[in-house]
């Protein structure tokens, strides 16, 4: 059914088509409106949750590991600083096997502090052991929540997934958004029923001390799980078509690559704005396209390899930094072409949109511009020279 | 011996204390249990992998989430209809409970759960290596409270967290000190807990002899003199009053200290026993601990 939805409100309708037992959150801009939704849902009776409101992040992702430990499926959502506060229980719940699943409103990192969207909170946590996706828009960040819960339910992969949302562009945008009902997400998604969890009638120790003898196997088994995500999230996306009618890869997404001569690497809701771009200049007879990249985590290194190899120059867009190093997005989109057979004559690096820069049309049409020059490392696009002239001396 | 649900083979030292108290505590709660466990000394000894001592669902996450993990265990049991028929305990040793679990064990408080936390107060960073946390008391030597050399330092300068208080403080409906020294009246404790509907909190006792320097058999002596000589007050509060109290004929407090290696160096110092001997008076007055007649 089509309805015209803010983000948040479109997740929070989701999230209850889901039947989380168990709801823990602590407020942090821009996530918030998911929560409130999903808590008047639950003051409403419309949806039969507990709803734990917690005095932090560290414990709203604590309570959710209990939660999906004693076998209940859980949610919780945050954004920046909140994320970060949590990082030490996410590492905990990807090794502790439990799909915990979470929406991150992307946000900056302070200092300064600043509240608007770039990818620097959820792409610091890409080590976490988390699958993570992120979403254009808000039709796809509402069914992505769809496939992580059944795709981190599964039994092969018991695995948490974080749902990565542009901060206030896409949780605080409108949309028309094709909602799923009932039927067809009980159809999708089947009841949560782990393979171990905390039951009187059959106990079992969970997070115990592993020394050197066994921690390395738990490790390498977590890192092997992810690598089996990339064959399954196809395979999900694909029975999610079949029951919704929309057809997602879930790892990649190219648009307009066949006869690409100029193809810019992205993730997020700035692959709409690049998406029109590309229209425009076609129409022009230019040859650009897009290579969306939906799956962090796993990384789908052959994927992208595939779908690069022969496209003459390419660009990284990153909208965060690894401080002191290559962009991160681009790092590991060249690293898929070392030791290939084949590669891009050129892949340029560009920083762009951080806390909440507008990344307008303009800025993608300067990104394509600046592919038909050399090489570029790490190029900041619309950056404001004048202010950096300002100096202590 | 009758069936345990905290089973031996463990490798926590000889004479550990909270080894003892763990069991005792779980014990009384009995199998319808499951426990949360932060980070620390328990943990380690009794779930090494592939063994584990514990005889009931048990779950360790973090150092400081315990309570937090513990609200979420509770949160699916009332979803799933079963609250009325399974105990949730989280526990932890006394620098998880009251440093860096305090923010997440007052949340759990003040949200109303219906869980029993135990702290098992051995007064120090014991698995780290016997460094000094807010529940160390006054004087103590730990490695990171040394006394120095000459009069610069004797030790721990700070008076033990109140940390009964602040949970009492919460408005909560049962608060109670225990002792591993006193197993009977430690379960009954528990079973008291484990009765009323609500957040309970209740804090242990618990002798370390690698830590505190005693004789490894001297264990529950140790704790004996502790409440002997009113340096720790058996007390339980029910709905914020003082609902009992642990009378005793007073022992000076250098009876206590005599046996263990961490307050050697007071002996130095008699103005400082003179100080930890206030300390036990103020407790026997404000609880009103002494025997009458």
């Amino acid at each position: 059914m089509k309805e015209f939805l803010e983000g948040s409100q479109a997740i929070a309708e989701v999230i209850k088509l889901c039947r989380p037992g168990v709801i823990s959150a602590y407020p942090i801009t821009p996530q918030t409106h998911i929560v409130e939704g999903l808590a008047k849902m639950c003051a409403d009776g419309e949806l039969d949750s507990q709803f734990v409101n917690v005095e932090s992040e560290h414990s709203a992702a604590s309570v959710v590991l209990g939660a999906v430990a004693t076998g209940v499926r859980a949610y919780t959502a945050t954004s920046s600083q909140g994320l970060f506060y949590m990082a030490e229980v996410l590492y905990n719940i990807s090794g502790m096997r439990l799909p915990v699943i979470m929406t991150v409103a992307a946000r900056s990192i302070s200092a300064p502090i600043n509240i608007w969207n770039d990818h620097q909170d959820v792409v610091s946590l890409r080590d976490a052991g988390w699958i993570q996706l992120h979403a254009e828009d808000i039709q796809e960040a509402a069914d992505l929540h769809l496939i992580a819960y059944r795709l981190g339910e599964d039994k092969t992969m018991m695995l948490p997934v974080m749902v990565c949302m542009d901060g206030f562009i896409l949780t605080h945008g409108v949309e028309t958004v094709n909602m799923p009902i009932q039927e067809e997400v009980d159809k999708f998604l089947p009841a949560y029923n782990p393979p171990y969890k905390l039951d009187v009638t059959n106990p079992m120790t969970l997070g115990p001390l592993v020394d050197p003898d066994y921690y390395m196997e738990a490790r390498f088994a977590l890192n092997e799980t992810h690598k089996e995500a990339l064959a399954l999230i196809p395979k999900i996306t694909a029975e999610f078509a079949k029951v919704f009618g929309r057809n997602y890869n879930g790892l990649i997404e190219g648009y307009q690559l066949n006869d690409a001569e100029r193809v810019i690497v992205a993730m997020g809701s700035v692959c709409g704005t690049i998406k029109e771009v590309v229209d425009e200049l076609k129409k022009k007879g230019k040859k650009v396209g897009l290579l969306k990249i939906t799956s962090l985590r796993p990384f789908p290194a052959m994927h992208i390899y595939q779908a690069l190899k022969n496209i003459p120059k390419v660009a990284v867009i990153d909208r965060a930094l690894s401080i002191g190093s290559f962009a991160p997005l681009s790092a590991e989109v060249k690293a898929v072409f070392f030791g290939k057979p084949k590669r891009p004559k050129a892949v340029s690096s560009f920083i762009v949109g951080l806390g909440g820069r507008d990344i307008t049309k303009d800025s993608i049409k300067e990104i394509f511009r600046l592919l038909t020059g050399k090489e570029k490392q790490g190029e900041f696009i619309d950056l404001k020279p004048e202010l950096l002239k300002e100096s202590y001396e | 011996m009758s069936k345990t649900l905290f089973n031996s083979g463990h490798t926590a030292c000889a004479g550990c204390g909270q080894s003892m108290a763990a069991r005792l505590v779980v014990d009384a709660a009995g199998p319808n249990t499951i426990v949360v466990n932060n980070t620390g000394c328990l943990e380690v000894f009794s779930t090494k992998y592939p063994e584990s001592s514990w005889g009931v669902p048990w779950i360790h996450s973090l150092f400081e989430n315990g309570a937090a993990v513990a609200s979420g265990v509770e949160s699916a049991i009332k979803y799933l209809g079963k609250a009325d028929t399974i105990n949730v305990i989280a526990q932890g040793g006394d620098g998880g409970t009251a440093d860096i679990g305090l923010q997440a064990l007052s949340g759990m408080l003040e949200r109303g759960h219906n869980i029993l936390y135990v702290c098992f107060d051995n007064e120090a960073y014991e698995n780290t290596g016997i460094q000094r946390s807010g529940l160390t008391p006054y004087g103590a030597n730990t490695t990171t409270t040394p006394p120095g050399a000459g009069a610069k330092s004797m030790g721990n300068i700070r008076y033990k967290k109140p940390m009964p208080e602040i949970a009492n403080a919460h408005g909560i409906p049962y608060v109670a000190t225990a002792s591993a020294g006193f197993p009977q009246d430690l379960q009954r404790k528990v079973k008291k807990a484990i009765s009323i509907k609500g957040p309970k909190y209740i804090q242990v006792h618990s002798p370390c002899p690698l830590g505190w320097r005693h004789e490894t058999s001297f264990t529950i002596e140790v704790a004996k003199l502790a409440v002997e000589t009113g340096l720790y007050p058996l007390i339980e509060y029910e709905f914020g009053m003082i609902s009992s109290r642990r009378q005793i004929i007073p022992k000076p407090v250098e009876e206590y200290l005599k046996v263990q290696g961490r307050f050697k160096h007071l002996f130095k110092l008699p103005e400082e026993i003179k100080k930890i001997q206030e300390i036990a008076d103020n407790n026997i007055k404000k609880y009103g601990l002494k025997v009458e007649g």
